[in-house]
Order: C-alpha cells, then structure tokens, then sequence
C-alpha cells in the first residue's frame, strides 16, 4: 500500500466517525484542527482506524501520535509487518 | 433499521454511529422517552452511545445519567444530587469482576474468612439494590460477573475457595438468589455474554489500561443489544409469534417433490437431527408462550404430511394457525396477523430462503426476519436475538396457544347462531373483575406493556409503578379474567382511575384483543360504576391518546354513552359521563358471582 492510498483510506474514516464528508486530513492534520476531535471520539477513531487496516496500534502510540502523518507511518509499518487479519464478526466465523 | 438487526455487523455500528444516529432520530418513527441512569465501575460513554442507537431502533428515546467514572456505590448509596433530580425511569449498574475488591484471598485464608468476604462483597451490591428499589421504584438492571482474564491457580480456580473462579461464581449464585426474590430486578447476564465472545477478546487488556472499558470496544455493540433485550422486554415491546417456514426450515427436503416418507428429520441422519433440534427449540419456545404459526408455500395437505411424520416433534395442534398456499408471504403473513388480531411487527419470520426474507422485509416493517444460512445457525440467530426474552414469566404464558385454540372454536360456534347475542349467550361466559391482588399483577403488567391496539392512553408501567398505583387509595383498579365454554381466557382487561374530588381520571384502560366484540368492555364499565358509586364519585372522564396503533378504541367513550369534551389536533379527546341515572349495559357475561363458573 502506497502513502498516497494509506492517506485516502484515512481520509475516508475520518469522514465516517465524523460523519462529516467534507472533512480532508492531511499529514499536517491534528486534534485542534477538527472541531468534534476530543478524547472520547479519538477511541473510535482508533479503533476505526486499526479495524480497516487490520493492525493495532501500542499503547504509547495512541496518545503519543502528534498528527495525521504519523499515523500513517504506523499504519505503513505495522500493515507491513502484519498481513491483515480475516475479518472476524462475531458469531459468524 | 437494517445495520442494527440481529445479526449486525458490530464494527459498521462502531464506525458509522453517528450517521446511523442522525438517520434514526430523522425518520419520524413515534417514540416514548425514558430516563436511565448508568451507574458503573468502569468507563461507560462508547457503551451508553451504541446503546441509545439500540433503543431508538426500538422505539425508545433514552436520556443518560452517568456516574462519573467509578462512582456507582458512592451516587447510589448517598443519593447524589443529580441522580435525585434525574428522576430515573430504570438504572443500570454496569459492573464487571474488575470491581471485585474482596478476592483474590490468599492461600493463607480460612474457609469462614472466604465466606465472610463473600458476604462482605455481596452486601456491597444488595445494600445497594435495596437502597436505590426503595429511593426510586423502577426496574433495575445488573450486570453479574464475567469470568476473570486470569487464573492463578490454573484448573484449581474452580474449585478451591482461594480461587478467583470460585468466587465470581459464587457470587454470581448469590445475585442469582437476589433476582429471584426480588420484582422489578434483572440480571445482565455477561458470564454468558462474555463467553459466547470469546473471554480472551473481550478481556483485552488494552481498552482497560488505556480508557478503563472493563470489556474490549469492539464486544459493545454484542453488550449493548443485549442490554437492550432486557430493556425492550421490561418496555413491552418483545415479538409474540415465531413465524415458520417447512420446507429447510422445519426440515430437510421440500415435501412436495421428495414425499414425507423423503424429508429429513428424526435422528438417522445429521441433516436430521439438526431439524429436529430446530423443531425442539421452536416447541419449547411455545411452552414458553409463544406463538407459532406456519408460512409456507405448499399445498395444505403436505403440512399435514409433514406434521405427522413420525419424527416430527412438532404437531398441527402446536401452531395457532397454518398458512400454505402459494401468495406471496407478505400477504399470507398480514392474513395471519388480521386473524389472530395481533400486529404483523409483533411477528418474527423464519426461512431459510433469503429472497422470502427480502419480500417480507421490504413489505412488513418492523417485523424481524433474521438471516440464517443452517439449522444450527437458525437456533443459534433466533437465541441470541432474544426476541421473546422473558423477563417476567406468567402462568398465563404457559396456555396460550390453548387460548387460541379456544378461540378457534368459539369462530366455529358462532357459525351455528342466528344472532351474534344468541352468540355471545352461548358462550355461557363468566367474568371475575377484581381490585388488583399480588398474585395477579405479573400478569396485569405484563399485559399492560405489550397492548397496543384496544388501549385508550397506551401508558406503561413497571412493576413496582404498578405496586405503587394498586397501594394508592385514591385511585381504583380493576382487572378482569373472563371464561366460558371453551376454556379460560385469564386476565384479559385492566382499568386504572384516579379520584380526584367527585370525579374519576381514567388513566388507563386496556383490553387483550383476544376477546374482543365479546362486550367485556361493557362488563368492566358496569364493575367500574359501581365501584365509583360506593366511594360518592360522581363523574368518570375518560381519555383517549392516539397512537398509530389504537384507532380501534377511537370512539369507545362514545359508544359508552359518554360525552365528548373536547378534540385536540393529535386526534386525543377527552369524555365526561355523569353516573346518575346509569343503567347496567352488560347482558351476556355473568359476572363476579363463583357458583356459575363452568368447567368445560
């Protein structure tokens, strides 16, 4: 997966959580930068995030992430190391 | 709404809430408001959002009181501020085995200090329990304990007292013996929700270290549909008729093609068995109460075929009514409905044939029409769906179908009479219309949340509500059981009144449609005179609330002689009726008088 297409992708869940399609992140992207961006919607961006690539983040990086780039560096490292998972719903191996 | 259908996809719900939020709360579906306050041990606030999609898609708009974090005991116990202003409607207390503060116990620990932690650790809930059933009356939810992440004893934690295993099931037995004891109490069970999960995903550790969740954020949307299976339950607003396809679905084969001597069921084959445990199911569901009628394409006489198969563990006489023909099952379904007077989104609809499921879907809504792909998965979407969650369990439930059956033959008398009072006379029925005792009221709140259509004001209550109102001596409060030759119909219609100087308000008044035209409505009027009567009250007012769903009672008031007050927009009015000079209207149903009753 490409930078380009790790940021589109990104792109797309950020405007799914924010249920907002006129949002654009960037690299530079961060929490003061989008107005609903607290702490309680960033645990579902998180796990937005790691659910549509397939990786976990660690702990440390969780809070730790200064902006939208960094994500994508570890969704681009991590979905490297990790080929993604199956999905697997509940109930319905 | 489809994303929120049992079966769902937990990470859809997850990931577009927002979206679904703002479709629900745009679509115009009416909904009944309720406070529920959220006391917990641990972070709430993913949980209390996925929760309220759940309750809107049922027909609920809930508003949130949530402890801060952790503070469940000291908001219960002191009576916090903001709780008491809150006013809950129903509280939840979402704790987990994280909350356990008494075990672990070291090895070094006596048996009679285990057992004194025990009662220390259960205390801390039942004190609890008590204190906020007499603070607020309204129904309260517990969740018991999952089973821990870890055990230090290993196989041992089971059964050695000193074992965190041990004592979360002890536990757990003693919440147990509490709910038992205790109306108006409902325990969550996450033991069992946890497991179905899996306990290795749902105690992953992350979601606790980083945000306090006691249980993993993608687990939610399972934990709060089944939170909300008790709540729907409690609210009335649980499914009454399990719908049910034969061909793949009953069994295996398609009888018309294969004979019934070539379908699949009985105990030779697996094919077999797995139809024979859905038919086992679906019979104990009825034993249960509820009600199983058949919707398929077929000729008549191949039910018949297939019913009496040797195998066969359900019979023709378990179903309240049998549909086979070839129309489409939308229209065989809104029939069935129509003769059974119940509402065709009080159905759940089985079949193993996804395009049936799509029609049916597309033509009822809000009727559940579960998606299945094996006999196996059938049992396994219709158990965890919980569409019949029982969370109060009457002896009524027991008979059902037996009363249907009844009515069934009552349908073929009438036939034989010229007039429908001759009709009516026939029946030889008789009715018992009583003050409220504590033997009835599961009963009385049972039907008085699940009847929507013969129902003035539609109001609900809990059992304690109803505990409250049948205590109060300002108010009056009758129900009425009605039998004839054909069976007993049980507790069939409640009416509650507020005096309020020479008047009685009329807060509710309610009739089971299983005996409708039957004039008990005239019974319970004559009951209800009489008793305001003895107690100097002068005028009855009564209320009529539109819903969707009770234009049948419209003009009920009317028909009594009432006079009609006043209209409001919403299409409610109201009715005034003076009691001077009011003469008995009832003539077909002898009433509170034991030496008539027939056995037949």
């Amino acid at each position: 997966m490409t930078h380009e297409e790790i940021m589109e992708k990104l792109c797309a869940v950020f405007q799914e959580v924010f249920d907002d399609e006129t949002i654009v992140v960037t690299e530079r992207t961060t929490a003061d930068d989008i107005e609903d961006w607290d702490s309680l919607v960033h645990i579902n961006l998180i796990e937005a995030v790691e659910q549509t690539f397939g990786m976990r983040f660690r702990m440390q990086e969780v809070s730790g992430m200064k902006n939208v780039g960094e994500m994508a560096d570890i969704v681009a490292q991590r979905a490297a190391a990790e080929p993604p998972k199956k999905k697997k719903g509940l109930f319905r191996r | 709404m489809k994303e929120l259908e049992y079966p769902f996809d937990s990470r859809e719900i997850l990931q577009k809430r927002r979206r679904i939020r703002r479709t629900l709360l745009a679509d115009g579906t009416p909904r009944i408001p309720k406070r529920i306050a959220v006391l917990s041990g641990s972070t709430t606030s993913d949980l209390v959002e996925i929760l309220e999609l759940f309750l809107l898609n049922e027909g609920i708009v809930p508003t949130f009181y949530q402890s801060e974090y952790a503070q469940y005991w000291q908001d219960a116990m002191f009576d916090a501020p903001a709780l008491v202003e809150f006013q809950p409607e129903l509280i939840w207390i979402h704790t987990t085995s994280r909350n356990i503060t008494e075990a672990p116990l070291p090895l070094s620990a006596s048996l009679e200090e285990i057992e004194a932690a025990l009662d220390r650790q259960t205390a801390h809930f039942t004190q609890m329990w008590a204190h906020l059933s007499a603070r607020y009356h309204c129904p309260i939810i517990q969740n018991n304990m999952e089973l821990p992440a870890w055990r230090l004893l290993g196989n041992r934690d089971a059964w050695d007292p000193h074992g965190m295993v041990w004592f979360v099931e002890e536990l757990n037995r003693r919440f147990a013996a509490y709910a038992q004891e205790h109306t108006d109490f409902y325990l969550h069970d996450i033991h069992y929700l946890s497991a179905c999960y899996g306990l290795d995903q749902w105690h992953d550790a992350t979601y606790w270290y980083l945000y306090k969740y006691a249980l993993c954020l993608p687990a939610i949307p399972e934990f709060a549909y089944s939170l909300t299976r008790i709540i729907r339950s409690i609210y009335g607003k649980n499914k009454k008729v399990l719908a049910l396809d034969l061909d793949n679905t009953l069994w295996g084969g398609v009888i018309g093609d294969d004979g019934p001597e070539g379908i699949a069921i009985g105990q030779e084959t697996a094919e077999a068995q797995a139809y024979t445990e859905v038919q086992a199911y679906c019979k104990a569901q009825k034993q249960l109460g509820v009600l199983l009628t058949i919707c398929s394409k077929n000729d008549p006489e191949n039910v018949t075929f297939g019913l009496s198969h040797p195998d066969s563990v359900l019979r023709e006489s378990d179903f309240v009514s049998i549909a086979a023909s070839w129309s489409p099952k939308d229209q065989e379904l809104r029939q069935t409905a129509q003769t059974l007077s119940l509402l065709p989104e009080s159905f759940v609809f089985i079949d193993d044939n996804p395009a049936e499921r799509e029609i049916v879907s597309a033509q009822i809504p809000g009727i559940a029409v579960p998606a299945f792909d094996s006999p196996a998965a059938c049992i396994r979407v219709l158990d965890r769906a919980g569409y019949f969650e029982a969370t109060t369990l009457s002896v009524a439930d027991a008979n059902r179908t037996a009363m249907y059956h009844a009515s069934a033959q009552r349908a073929q008398l009438q036939q034989t009479y010229a007039n429908y009072t001759e009709y009516l006379l026939g029946l030889e029925m008789y009715a018992e219309i009583r003050d409220f005792t504590p033997m009835a009221l599961p009963r009385i709140v049972q039907l008085t949340n699940k009847s929507n259509q013969f129902n003035l004001t539609t109001r609900r209550y809990t059992q304690s509500e109803m505990e409250q109102v049948a205590r109060d001596p300002n108010r009056i409060c009758l129900c009425g059981r009605l039998r004839d030759r054909f069976g007993d119909n049980g507790i069939v219609s409640v009416v509650i009144g507020e005096i309020a100087g020479d008047t009685l308000h009329v807060e509710l008044w309610l009739m089971s449609c299983r005996v409708l035209k039957r004039d008990m409505e005239l019974a319970m009027l004559d009951v209800l005179v009489a008793a305001c009567k003895a107690r100097g009250v002068q005028k009855i007012r009564g209320y009529y609330l539109h819903t969707a769903k009770n234009a049948m009672v419209r003009d009920l008031y009317g028909d009594f002689g009432f006079t009609k007050e006043k209209s409001f927009e919403n299409s409610d009015t109201t009715w005034l009726l003076d009691l001077d000079g009011y003469s008995e209207k009832n003539h077909v149903i002898r009433v509170n008088q034991e030496e008539h009753i027939h056995d037949t």
